[in-house]
């Protein structure tokens, strides 16, 4: 999400603040007000959903001034949700963000900032008009592509709508439609011109943004490869940190490796999949990218386990590493620590920003915080540790690939790096989970987890020995005939892999290990 | 003649058994009256419709029928006899819960025409049936055996129940033992299934699938549940000694879970016909509230309301729900996974002479396919489930079902 708020805070001239008066300031709630600084943007702060029972405002505005260091007396106190307080706040937008500055007169000069496909009206573009006026059938020109279009349509953002008007000028914010089919044409962070008098630069636009983790994305029915296909460029669209190519695998057909920003992003894109391109998808192991050093002097980027070359033709192999800070209250240090230590932390500070609240410093493996960290974080801490981590380099680890067997078969879908440390304790737990996931078959299951041919652990689905309806009563067929319907629905959710066939969710499932809750 | 048989549902208990997912309503006397008055004319209303149909079998069902005052049972009889055309012979079945018991009543049912009793016993183990939340105990249920037979009673079922929570296998044999040196002419012996919606589930969650069974173990520990359902093993011995038992004393089993005795003169003498039509799919109607009924391939269901139904003083046209012409496709499935609950299985025949299409047309694939798997097997001209397949026979029957995708294309 870091990447939706840096491409926003570009296109502003000041941000607000929102602190929620419950939760007082959050890890993430530093991140983006040091993100708005870096923009040079001007920051004051709001206190919202004062309307709950458990907020505290005081407090709230304490933690801004003690450990952000920013003005917040005259905080507005609002609640967006019952509209309380909402005037304050646009007063003080007036009165306390800095008007924007560009020049009417001068060749447009625009930033593309967002855009959504709209299947009638084609690419509607989000743009921040530096300079220049954009209006109504002129002529512009993306500076990245060089590609020209004639503007159809130019607007504003309303409630939930958009609402058309004659001309944007330098200063405001709002869209255009000129009829682009072509998604590739208009890149988020281009700067978009006019054609007959181009600006002479571009703006700087965005820092482009490496994908952290990658994973598999297959269509459950195989045959909808192609339309995974085009909602993955329509996903892309508005989303220029989404990477995908296609990839094969053995177990699952055709589909795609794609990279994300972090897990949370990821669940978004499947989400989004799923529910608005109406997808069923199959999730394979996240994974993040490795360098691997090969014995005759390459390095090669290894985004998928399964193109992991023979052991023989490795040298060493480095992992990502990111710095992460973890804000908590006092009385879960302890656990949160050792949650760290758990996922290879090195530990490098502890800070109190006030009595009863520490920030952590932590350097994690990333591969150690991709799948379940979040959640871990907070069951051990009952929801009060807030975590933001970026990336800091690569290190030298000793990893391994950890194949998994069902029924004798290697699923490749299922193959991961891990540290050999931890490699048993992995190991097992994923036998244990696809023990539960993997319904019981005529036949007994053995699922194994096995390092370079050598099993570390196993354990075996029983054959099923009884399913039998009940009491057909009354002869109310048709309610033992949705019964038999939905255990046939069932299957259909089922991935078939030699002879076992997989829950869809267990290849997403497995790898939510954290155990302690 | 066309035969038809009738169901007669009465909704109401004493108390709720904690298993019970079917539709029953408390014991006013005032709503039973009501609601009896709505069944009655429900029943005249519909049987103008079916005046050239034989009644051949009739089951009175709940709920707990014989806890009403015996008056209305017997108003009901009369109100069926007085609408309806019998066959000869017809088999009248009544379900009997032991705590209803009076020996007058079970002489009054008998006077008004019915021939075979079903009765709840469920077990002989007073603890077992103090977990079920049954309203009865052992003796109780002795009471009402010997009084029905006083009464005149030649055809009785025994309901009973497997792999109920805090049984043992010594008790269920001890049950089971015990009940077979009664000599009942038919017993039912369920496995308990948890079914949704019921205080059971909320104690032991879904172990309708075998493949939940050690989820369901943990989930008993995790609530400290100190009363614990049976073990797979111990659940899997319980149900193959049922089916030894009943095979050494005379019984042999004709649908999963139904077993009658063996009459020298007539092996099927004793099997219940009234179950029989609805796994052979013949036509039936239901009266009361939730009834379900099928005629002429069109099957419904009245509403489950009980205040709606007596507003509507079981008016037909306004009862009926959920009404469904079943297609060809839904014929052939039902055919297929009801007949196959028989222990004689399907006729191969059968289907062709019905639907005018070979049965290895349509289920070829499936039917060879579970032959491999030895969940299936033919003899002669029968198709029916192996042992293997009685115990997944909710697997084997998912597979009977057309994908809707196939039937859209039909």
């Amino acid at each position: 999400m870091d990447m939706k708020v840096s491409r926003s805070l570009a296109a502003c001239d000041g941000a607000i603040l929102v602190v929620d008066a419950t939760q007082g300031v959050e890890a993430q709630t530093l991140a983006n007000v040091y993100m708005a600084l870096d923009h040079d943007l001007d920051v004051f702060p709001v206190i919202n959903k004062i309307d709950l029972p458990s907020a505290q405002p005081e407090e709230a505005i304490k933690e801004i001034e003690d450990v952000i260091g920013i003005e917040a007396q005259n905080a507005p106190l609002i609640s967006a949700k019952m509209g309380i307080g909402i005037e304050d706040v646009l007063e003080a937008v007036v009165h306390r963000i800095p008007a924007p500055v560009g020049d009417p007169a001068a060749p447009l000069k625009s930033l593309i900032f967002d855009s959504i496909y709209d299947s009638y009206r084609g690419v509607i573009v989000f743009i921040r008009v530096r300079d220049g006026v954009i209006r109504r059938g002129m002529s512009v020109k993306f500076m990245s592509t060089g590609a020209v279009e004639e503007v159809v349509e130019v607007g504003y953002f309303g409630p939930g709508r958009f609402i058309p008007c004659d001309e944007l000028a330098a200063g405001m914010v709002g869209y255009f439609t000129a009829s682009i089919k072509n998604i590739q044409d208009s890149r988020v962070g281009d700067t978009v011109t006019d054609a007959q008098n181009p600006c002479k630069e571009a703006l700087p636009g965005y820092k482009k943004v490496m994908p952290m983790v990658y994973c598999g994305l297959y269509p459950a029915d195989t045959a909808r490869y192609p339309e995974l296909r085009d909602a993955l460029e329509k996903l892309q669209l508005n989303d220029a940190s989404l990477f995908y190519e296609p990839e094969t695998s053995q177990a699952l057909g055709f589909g795609f490796r794609c990279g994300f920003l972090g897990l949370l992003h990821l669940e978004v894109v499947q989400e989004r999949l799923e529910r608005e391109y109406n997808l069923d998808l199959v999730t394979t192991a996240p994974s993040v990218v490795y360098k691997v050093h090969k014995t005759d002097g390459t390095i090669f980027q290894l985004t998928n386990p399964a193109n992991l070359p023979d052991p023989s033709e490795i040298d060493f192999m480095e992992e990502p590493i990111v710095s992460g800070e973890i804000m908590v209250t006092t009385e879960y240090v302890g656990q949160i620590m050792q949650l760290c230590q758990e996922r290879r932390g090195k530990y490098l500070s502890t800070d109190y920003i006030e009595k009863t609240r520490a920030v952590l410093k932590y350097e994690l493996p990333l591969n150690e915080i991709i799948y379940d960290f979040f959640d871990a974080l907070k069951s051990r801490s009952r929801g009060f540790a807030s975590f933001d981590y970026e990336l800091k380099g690569y290190e030298q680890s000793e990893l391994v690939k950890l194949d998994i067997m069902i029924n004798r078969e290697n699923v490749d879908a299922l193959s991961f790096i891990v540290h050999k440390d931890g490699a048993y304790e992995r190991g097992r737990k994923m036998c244990e989970k696809l023990k539960d996931e993997i319904p019981r078959h005529l036949f007994e299951i053995p699922i194994q987890a096995a390092i370079g041919g050598k099993v570390i652990a196993r354990e075996t689905v029983k054959a099923m020995r009884k399913d039998v309806l009940a009491k057909c009563y009354g002869g109310d067929i048709s309610r033992k005939r949705k019964l038999l319907e939905k255990q046939k629905e069932g299957k259909k959710k089922m991935r078939q892999i030699g002879n076992v066939e997989i829950p869809q969710a267990a290849f997403l499932n497995v790898l939510k290990l954290d155990d302690t809750k | 003649m066309m035969p038809i048989s009738l169901y007669i549902h009465i909704p109401f208990c004493l108390k709720k058994c904690l298993y019970c997912d079917f539709l029953s309503a408390p014991a006013e006397k005032d709503l039973q009256e009501r609601y009896f008055h709505a069944l009655l004319s429900e029943i005249v209303r519909t049987a103008e419709e079916y005046r050239d149909r034989e009644v051949i079998t009739v089951f009175i069902g709940g709920g707990t029928p014989s806890l009403p005052d015996a008056k209305w049972v017997m108003q009901v009889m009369d109100a069926l006899k007085d609408n309806f055309r019998f066959a000869e012979h017809p088999e009248i079945s009544m379900e009997m819960n032991p705590g209803t018991e009076t020996l007058e009543k079970l002489t009054q049912y008998r006077k008004a025409g019915i021939n075979r009793l079903s009765i709840g016993c469920q077990s002989l183990q007073d603890e077992e049936l103090r977990i079920l939340g049954r309203i009865h105990n052992a003796a109780g249920f002795y009471r009402c055996y010997e009084d029905a037979r006083q009464a005149g009673f030649d055809n009785i079922n025994i309901d009973l129940m497997s792999a109920v929570p805090g049984q043992t296998r010594t008790s269920w044999l001890d049950t089971l033992c015990k009940i077979l040196a009664l000599s009942p002419e038919h017993i039912s012996a369920y496995s308990l299934i948890i079914e949704e919606g019921t205080p059971f589930y909320e104690k032991y969650g879904d172990v309708s699938r075998g493949d939940l069974y050690d989820i369901t173990l943990q989930k008993q520990e995790a609530n400290g549940q100190q009363v614990k359902l049976p073990d797979e093993e111990t659940e899997r011995l319980m149900y193959a000694d049922t089916l030894q038992y009943m095979c050494e004393n005379g019984y042999h089993r004709y649908e999963i879970s139904n077993y009658a005795r063996n009459d020298v003169h007539n092996r099927n003498r004793y099997e219940c016909r009234h179950n029989r039509v609805y796994w052979e799919r013949g036509d039936y109607l239901g009266f009361g509230i939730g009834a379900a009924s099928l005629m002429d391939n069109i099957r419904w269901s009245n509403c489950r309301d009980i205040a709606r139904y007596i507003s509507e003083t079981g008016n037909p046209d306004k009862i009926r729900e959920q009404r469904e012409k079943l297609s060809i496709h839904a014929q052939m499935e039902e055919f297929m996974f009801l007949g196959l609950r028989l222990t004689e299985g399907i006729r191969i025949s059968e289907f062709e002479t019905y639907f005018g299409v070979p049965i290895a047309e349509i289920y070829g694939n499936r039917i060879r396919k579970f032959q491999q798997e030895k969940l299936l097997e033919q003899k002669g001209d029968f198709i029916r489930l192996t042992a293997k397949g009685t115990d997944l026979s909710n697997y084997v029957m998912a597979e009977f079902l057309f994908d809707h995708a196939d039937q859209k294309n039909e």
